[in-house]
């Protein structure tokens, strides 16, 4: 299997991102207007220098038209995507892929979300007509699976894990605290958290994503114009995605204790921007922290930490703001909140305030003065059958 | 040729809840009952509970496929559509065979369970009953929830566990008890009136049954009494003139159509060979059959005796039971409904959503589940045998409790079950104690009615402690 990646070949070159928010008073169309105006402003041009859009939501709208009208859009391809939580994030990869091959000179990734319509809890999925013998457990559910699982294979106290979990999310709420956008702005302990009652194995709800509407974008043209439209562009390093096929939950051998896609994600992403050392060479990492123990265990998947050493680093601070290799530095989706089609875009539009020092100074970065890349983990799906989204930028070309 | 008929063999199955009637004092006040009625859980209606008592006397015919199945049940899970089909494809009966639902009425079970002893081929008769009464009333407390089948048929079709001897009927039109389509709960007239009824029945079709099998009371070893109009079943099994077996009111409740196929195989479990056994049926008449029981018998018996399964239950709360039976409506978490099922999906994977028919890869040996056409590590497309695990137990690899899905009973547990000899499959729990799952913990499938929306019963299998 060949994956060459597109190394240095695109830049994003202007990002927005919405506040994400329960936007009782806002709709998918305003969110997507407001996200629009902001990433073209970023890149100092108008809707009509863009040449094509891909436009991201998991099950708000359907088609390109439902972009297309918004924004009335003068006759361009608007392709509508569609790839789980990955949504977002799948959409620019598309959008770098069509600047890479030369079809079109400005592209758009646009991802939006409005879930607080539906008036039930949570994030639901869109019914599809099935044998009905499908699974009907909560993703809060499916990932709490994972909990059990790791203290059973590291040998480590459940009642210590679940505080260890409980961490990432008080990291997670403190960056979060520090950040306007961000859904949830309080700081909260784990101590708190452990108190909480249960709803999902060992997880309360604390230890879920926020449920928010939003929406964001970003503007790709070709590495070779990119400083024609800012100073300070990003460039394309890597970009991996992994559908699993679920052989996780046919095959015995899988232990709930890793997610092999990512692995997989991760491996090839390092390959397309030559990494080695992802904990020494990356800046900061955006992760998908959908629950806790999800970041905990993507943090040995993706090489950050040694296998069944994620919990100790975590509880030594290593992945906190000021620590090593600062994870989820905008809150994460725990604390910025998760529309789904637009999340995936959040994280790389913090990836784009960090790498550019744009960061306000309370949750900037200290690892810029020796390092220039950040790393975007997006993820789809469940323990055992997920999709799976890395993605690395860097400021410099080369 | 000159053969016998009688049973080939039988199961019952009694839920795994129990609710105890002094429970019902407690919440609704006045006299404390005692004992404890069977309860049939929120996931279980009378069509899943035919499906565990079949399967159960299936389990010991060694392959033995009935010629026809029939169902009989006063709580049909459908009406026009036939419940029985869904047994069928339950047990994985071959198209052939006829399945048939014997409805309406108390009488038709044991009007089943006759024509089946008395006609050609083996016939699988299935009772099944929910007996539900108005709160405080008698059946709420006094009623139970079960499922027995027989697998009738000659001594040609195999070793007979018991002889069917011979019987008498009775038919009397009388208006004792009564319930309109729709409702849940029968009524009856004033108690007196229907003792008074049916006794006269009840001599003469004792009178007539043992005429009819040349046997006096001497020779009848224990008698099975049964009916709804508890007074008049007193009554007439006093004045049988032979010893009379506990009807389990105490432990089970009155199980309504299940009742009699259910008693007789719990006197079956204990009864040694060349007992003769007599079953006694009020309902509209009074059915009479007499059996004896075989040398087979003691090694043709199911592995889950009645008297077994009225051992390690757990008590559900009134409130509880209240809400699973429909009496009482709580608030649902705040997440969708789930979707009716398609029909035309489920009939493309009847052999996986009904039999729990799984595909294991003949390159690699995977099994796969549900099955697939392309195995996870490699092997050639469509090159799948067909996996039967409905029978087969597993161990949990891990769990969690979901307290946000929706759910009829919150919280649903749910576990990765590795099945042995091979497959896994992420499984909802169910007959289960919370608190006291654990990984490791061995379990075993049953067939479940996930949810019902559109009218439309959505079945398949969950998993269940071994031997709960």
């Amino acid at each position: 299997m060949a994956s060459h990646g597109i190394l240095d070949q695109v830049a994003i070159v202007g990002m927005g991102c919405t506040p994400f928010r329960e936007h009782w008073d806002k709709s998918l169309d305003d969110l997507l207007i407001d996200a629009h105006g902001l990433a073209l402003d970023s890149a100092d041009i108008t809707k009509d220098d863009v040449d094509a859009y891909w436009y991201g939501t998991s099950q708000s709208s359907a088609s390109g038209i439902s972009l297309a009208t918004p924004l009335r859009l003068d006759n361009r391809p608007v392709t509508r995507v569609e790839n789980y939580c990955v949504t977002g994030s799948e959409a620019l990869r598309q959008a770098c892929y069509a600047v890479a091959s030369g079809a079109y000179d400005v592209a758009v990734a646009i991802g939006g979300e409005k879930v607080k319509d539906s008036g039930y809890q949570g994030l639901n999925a869109f019914p599809i007509p099935t044998d009905g013998t499908n699974r009907t457990l909560t993703a809060a559910a499916m990932f709490s699976l994972m909990l059990p699982a790791y203290a059973e294979r590291y040998g480590v106290d459940e009642e210590r894990l679940r505080y260890v979990v409980a961490k990432i999310a008080e990291k997670n709420h403190f960056n979060g605290a520090r950040n306007d956008l961000a859904q949830f702005r309080r700081e909260t302990s784990a101590e708190a958290i452990c108190d909480m009652a249960a709803v999902a194995g060992r997880l309360s709800v604390f230890d879920c994503a926020g449920v928010a509407d939003g929406a964001a974008a970003a503007v790709v043209v070709s590495a070779d114009r990119a400083t024609d439209y800012t100073d300070a562009p990003l460039y394309v390093k890597a970009l991996s995605l992994v559908a699993g096929n679920g052989a996780g939950l046919v095959d015995q051998a899988f232990d709930f204790t890793t997610l092999p896609e990512c692995v997989a994600a991760a491996t090839d992403a390092y390959a397309q921007a030559g990494i080695t050392d992802p904990r020494t060479e990356l800046a900061m990492a955006e992760v998908h922290d959908c629950f806790t123990p999800t970041e905990l265990v993507l943090m040995e998947d993706l090489g950050f930490s040694g296998r069944g050493q994620g919990w100790s680093d975590v509880l030594e601070g290593r992945f906190a703001i000021d620590g090593d290799l600062p994870v989820n530095t905008d809150g994460g989706l725990k604390s910025f909140g998760h529309p789904v089609g637009a999340s995936g875009l959040r994280m790389h539009y913090e990836a784009w305030l960090q790498l550019r020092g744009e960061a306000p100074g309370e949750r900037s970065v200290a690892t810029l003065d020796t390092r220039s890349r950040a790393l975007v983990h997006n993820l789809g799906g469940y323990p055992g059958e997920m999709v799976s989204f890395v993605g690395i930028w860097g400021t410099e070309k080369g | 040729m000159n053969t016998t008929r009688g049973i080939l063999a039988y199961g019952a199955h009694v839920p795994y809840w129990r609710l105890a009637r002094s429970e019902i004092a407690s919440v609704m006040g006045g006299a404390t009952g005692h004992g404890h009625r069977a309860v049939a859980s929120f996931d279980e209606d009378t069509t899943t509970m035919g499906v565990a008592a079949a399967r159960r006397a299936l389990a010991t015919t060694s392959g033995t496929a009935p010629d026809a199945l029939w169902f009989s049940t006063v709580a049909p899970a459908y009406l026009d559509k036939t419940n029985a089909t869904v047994v069928h494809a339950a047990l994985r009966l071959d198209t052939s065979t006829p399945a048939l639902d014997f409805g309406g009425a108390q009488r038709s079970a044991v009007g089943a369970l006759r024509a089946g002893l008395t006609g050609p081929g083996r016939t699988l008769v299935v009772a099944s009953d929910i007996r539900i009464g108005l709160p405080t009333g008698p059946e709420d407390g006094g009623g139970g929830d079960a499922a027995a089948a027989i697998l009738t048929g000659s001594s040609d079709d195999g070793p007979l566990l018991a002889e069917y001897l011979g019987g008498a009927s009775t038919t009397g039109e009388f208006t004792d008890r009564w319930r309109t389509p729709g409702s849940a709960h029968s009524r009856t007239w004033e108690d007196r009136f229907g003792e008074q009824a049916y006794v006269p029945l009840v001599r003469r079709a004792w009178a007539d049954a043992l005429a009819a099998t040349g046997l006096t009371t001497d020779d009848v070893t224990v008698a099975v009494a049964t009916g709804l109009h508890d007074r008049a079943t007193r009554k007439a099994a006093a004045g049988l003139g032979v010893a009379v077996a506990d009807d389990r009111s105490a432990t089970v409740g009155n199980t309504g159509a299940a009742h009699p196929a259910l008693l007789l195989a719990d006197v079956l479990d204990d009864a040694e060979a060349g007992a003769v056994v007599a079953l006694v049926v009020l309902a509209d008449g009074c059915e009479v059959l007499l059996f004896r029981a075989t040398d087979a018998l003691p090694v043709g018996r199911p592995d889950h005796s009645v008297a077994a399964q009225l051992e390690g239950r757990a008590d559900v709360t009134y409130a509880r039971y209240l809400s699973w039976r429909g009496l009482l409506e709580v608030q649902p978490p705040n997440r969708p409904e789930p979707n009716r099922p398609s029909s035309s999906a489920a009939l493309r994977r009847t052999d996986w959503k009904h039999g729990f028919v799984g595909a294991t890869d003949r390159t690699t040996g995977i099994t796969h589940l549900p099955p697939s056409r392309v195995g996870i590590a490699g092997g050639e497309l469509d090159d799948m045998d067909q996996a039967p695990m409905a029978d087969v137990t597993g161990t949990i690899a891990t769990f969690t409790v979901d307290h946000l899905v929706y759910s009829q009973s919150p919280p649903v547990v749910f576990a990765v079950v590795d099945f042995d000899g091979g497959g896994r499959m992420p499984i909802e729990l169910t007959d289960v104690d919370t608190a006291m799952v654990a990984i490791g913990d061995r379990v075993e499938m049953t067939f479940r009615r996930m949810f019902t929306a559109d009218g439309l019963h959505n079945y398949f299998w969950k998993a269940r402690p071994v031997g709960g």
